[in-house]
């Protein structure tokens, strides 16, 4: 059975005076437990609102979510408020990109750890700071009884990371949601974090929905990749299989366009023409057409289905055939 | 070899730390840039890496003095840059252009994209001619790719990929020799990186423009540069041709940077040896003592605390290196060490202090 069942999920952000703006449209995926699960796309394709509706944290107003968001069988998205707030940081954790702005400046950090504990486990403030103390230390923060009694400010980046990871997993979640928990960090501390999550995982068997626009960071650490466009799933993969033979053109169109470190210099880049804002509705066809280069007739005019659970193209990119 | 455009000998760029209600007092320096010497040769792509903090948008701002530098010498087509003044000095820069990282910011939100790029024509009084204006604009313009009618929007009306293009249209106008592009791409998305990288690319071909780069993506860089500085904390610790450096980094921060890079190739990944660093960058307002680098190395030795390495040539090849050990490195005769990472303050001038159970350097991470 799987952990995380998102089915069908929609996202419609709508305000007065405007027409409304379909972020989420119609996403599928399933976690099972222990999996790593990637969720790759551009900026605008939906996959932060994806994370935020599954946690339910998208403001009411405004907003229709539709679909089903099944964590081991329970629909979080017909839960009451209150139900949702007990299982949010106890069954399921999540670590925003901006470690900054997701702390509070004015609590020390010890407290914001032990505040998890303390709501979650009914554990006094002693003892939740004990154990506060030792999670702190297993993320890899130096001298953690002193951090305990420090402010956000009053740390690095990497380690404000570190802090939010240990907050995430401190009551030891089935799911933990990763939002580009490195994109606001250097090369050398990403790699230090991704590590880190890398051990957590394997260790206390969580499962990860890992967000990234960063392909290398999911050819590393995910099972399985969904890549996401204007919304909808348009490719899902195992890792291996994805890179090595990607069959929607954008998926392939972004993997030659990122410049490979262990790739000779020079030549161009293949690009994807437009931007991001250049698609059509889904409902008149491929949201990427206006940018594909393997666009035929059949992809204008109604919505391509996802072809078997797996690929959305009526014209993807032929199979290697071995030789 | 062709000749060097530019040449920067010792360059020194401190910023004051000042304290105190009623005077300024002086309580210290940060050492963003301190005593970098590079040549950029005609016609060539010099990239610039680091992480942030180590100095190196510094560096780009202080070769066209956009920051005065403390001191150093700055050469550019044989004229001295740092004895130009005031006047001079303005209009010299019509020779050097700058390119920003964040699109949205460094375009006025108020201004359309005609009056941003005459602006730079009327400060260097090359407006005079209204049709050669006219024509000027139509000509940079269709060279980043933009239609002739962007002139007359604004900012907002383009996508981020087309903001960075006017960017580029803004310092291309006035025909500059040497473009500082400061992270072009970072605020960019994938699709739109490459756009942009393949459009520096195609100008530099037309126009023989000479660039410095400055990103913290390294396969960026690579990708784009024919010589590639490394820096940490303020000084070049590293630097060579692109592929020379990716085949036989020296410098154990190259080798632990090339390593922490994720490529988008799972055989790869999984194949890859990792050097983890510990610990983070440590506070320029107080770097250690000797080699910037020994608090993080994990092949540092006593003799890196005491004196600090200068770049010296290593090879014929010409790379060069900022490393006491760097042939011992390279011959496994110094092997690696565990390192405990010190606690790095982002608002403290103190110096870092050890912790306790630390993090450890390690190298060789296992494949999963």
């Amino acid at each position: 059975m799987a952990l995380l069942d998102v089915r069908d999920l929609s996202v419609v952000f709508q305000r007065r005076g405007t027409r409304p703006v379909t972020a989420v449209d119609g996403v599928s995926f399933t976690v099972e437990p222990g999996q790593t699960v990637g969720l790759v796309g551009e900026s605008g394709c939906g996959k932060s609102v994806t994370s935020l509706a599954i946690m339910g944290l998208l403001p009411r107003r405004g907003n229709t979510v539709a679909g089903e968001v099944l964590f081991e069988n329970t629909d979080l998205l017909k839960l009451r408020p209150a139900e949702l707030r007990d299982r949010r940081g106890r069954d399921i954790g999540m670590i925003f990109q901006d470690p900054l702005s997701s702390l509070n400046p004015v609590i020390p950090l010890g407290l914001q750890v032990a505040e998890v504990l303390e709501r979650h486990q009914g554990r006094t403030r002693r003892e939740a700071l004990r154990e506060a103390r030792g999670l702190l230390d297993a993320v890899g923060i130096p001298d953690p009884e002193r951090r305990l009694k420090e402010f956000p400010h009053q740390l690095s980046g990497g380690m404000r990371q570190r802090a939010l990871i240990a907050i995430a997993l401190a009551c030891k979640p089935r799911l933990l949601i990763a939002d580009e928990p490195t994109t606001a960090l250097d090369v050398t501390i990403q790699a230090q974090i991704l590590t880190l999550l890398k051990e957590l995982v394997d260790n206390s068997g969580t499962a990860l929905v890992m967000i990234t626009h960063d392909l290398g960071v999911v050819a590393g650490l995910c099972d399985t990749v969904n890549v996401l466009y204007a919304g909808k799933v348009v490719e899902r993969a195992g890792r291996h299989h994805l890179f090595a033979e990607p069959r929607h053109p954008y998926t392939d169109g972004l993997l030659q366009s990122v410049p490979r470190l262990d790739a000779d210099r020079g030549g161009r880049l293949h690009q994807i023409r437009g931007s991001v804002s250049d698609n059509i509705p889904w409902s008149e066809g491929c949201a990427f057409a206006p940018r594909c280069d393997r666009v035929i007739d059949d992809c204008i005019g109604e919505t391509v289905p996802l072809l078997g659970g797996a690929l959305r193209c009526t014209n993807p990119v032929p199979k290697e055939v071995p030789v | 070899m062709t000749e060097a455009l530019v040449k920067i000998d010792n360059l020194k760029v401190h910023f004051p730390i000042k304290s105190g209600l009623l005077f300024d007092r002086t309580v210290g320096y940060v050492y963003a840039v301190d005593g970098v010497s590079l040549e950029i040769r005609k016609g060539e792509t010099y990239g610039l890496v680091g992480e942030s903090g180590c100095g190196k948008s510094t560096l780009g701002r202080g070769l066209l003095r956009l920051v005065e530098p403390t001191s150093g010498e700055i050469t550019f087509d044989g004229t001295d840059v740092r004895s130009l003044e005031g006047e001079r000095m303005r209009l010299f820069r019509r020779r050097m252009q700058m390119v920003f990282q964040d699109p949205m910011s460094s375009l006025d939100p108020r201004q359309s994209v005609q009056s941003m790029l005459v602006e730079g024509l009327k400060a260097h009084g090359l407006h005079t001619d209204r049709a050669g204006v006219q024509k000027r604009l139509r000509a940079t313009l269709d060279s980043v790719g933009l239609p002739a009618s962007a002139l007359n929007r604004y900012p907002h009306e383009f996508s981020g990929g087309q903001r960075q293009r006017i960017g580029i249209a803004r310092a291309l106008v006035l025909g500059p020799e040497l473009i500082v592009a400061d992270e072009p791409v970072s605020a960019l998305d994938v699709s739109i990186q490459a756009q942009v990288i393949n459009l520096l690319g195609d100008l530099q071909e037309s126009l023989g423009l000479t660039y410095l780069v400055i990103a913290h993506d390294l396969a960026v860089v690579r990708h784009i540069s024919d010589t590639i500085g490394v820096m940490y904390l303020g000084s070049l610790v590293e630097e060579a041709d692109g592929d020379q450096l990716y085949e036989r980094p020296l410098h154990p921060y190259t080798r632990a940077l090339l390593s922490a890079v994720p490529i988008p190739d799972p055989r790869v990944e999984d194949r890859r040896e990792r050097i983890l660093l510990a610990g983070d960058l440590p506070s320029p307002a107080d770097p250690p003592s000797g080699c910037r680098f020994r608090t993080r190395c994990p092949w540092s030795q006593p003799r890196c605390t005491d004196e600090r390495p200068e770049l010296r040539v290593f090879d014929d090849s010409g790379q060069r290196v900022a490393c006491h050990f760097a042939e011992q490195i390279q011959s496994g005769e110094l092997t690696a060490h565990e390192v405990r990472a010190e606690l790095v303050r982002p608002d403290s001038d103190r110096a870092p202090e050890v912790g306790a159970e630390l993090i450890v350097t390690r190298t060789d991470l296992p494949a999963p």
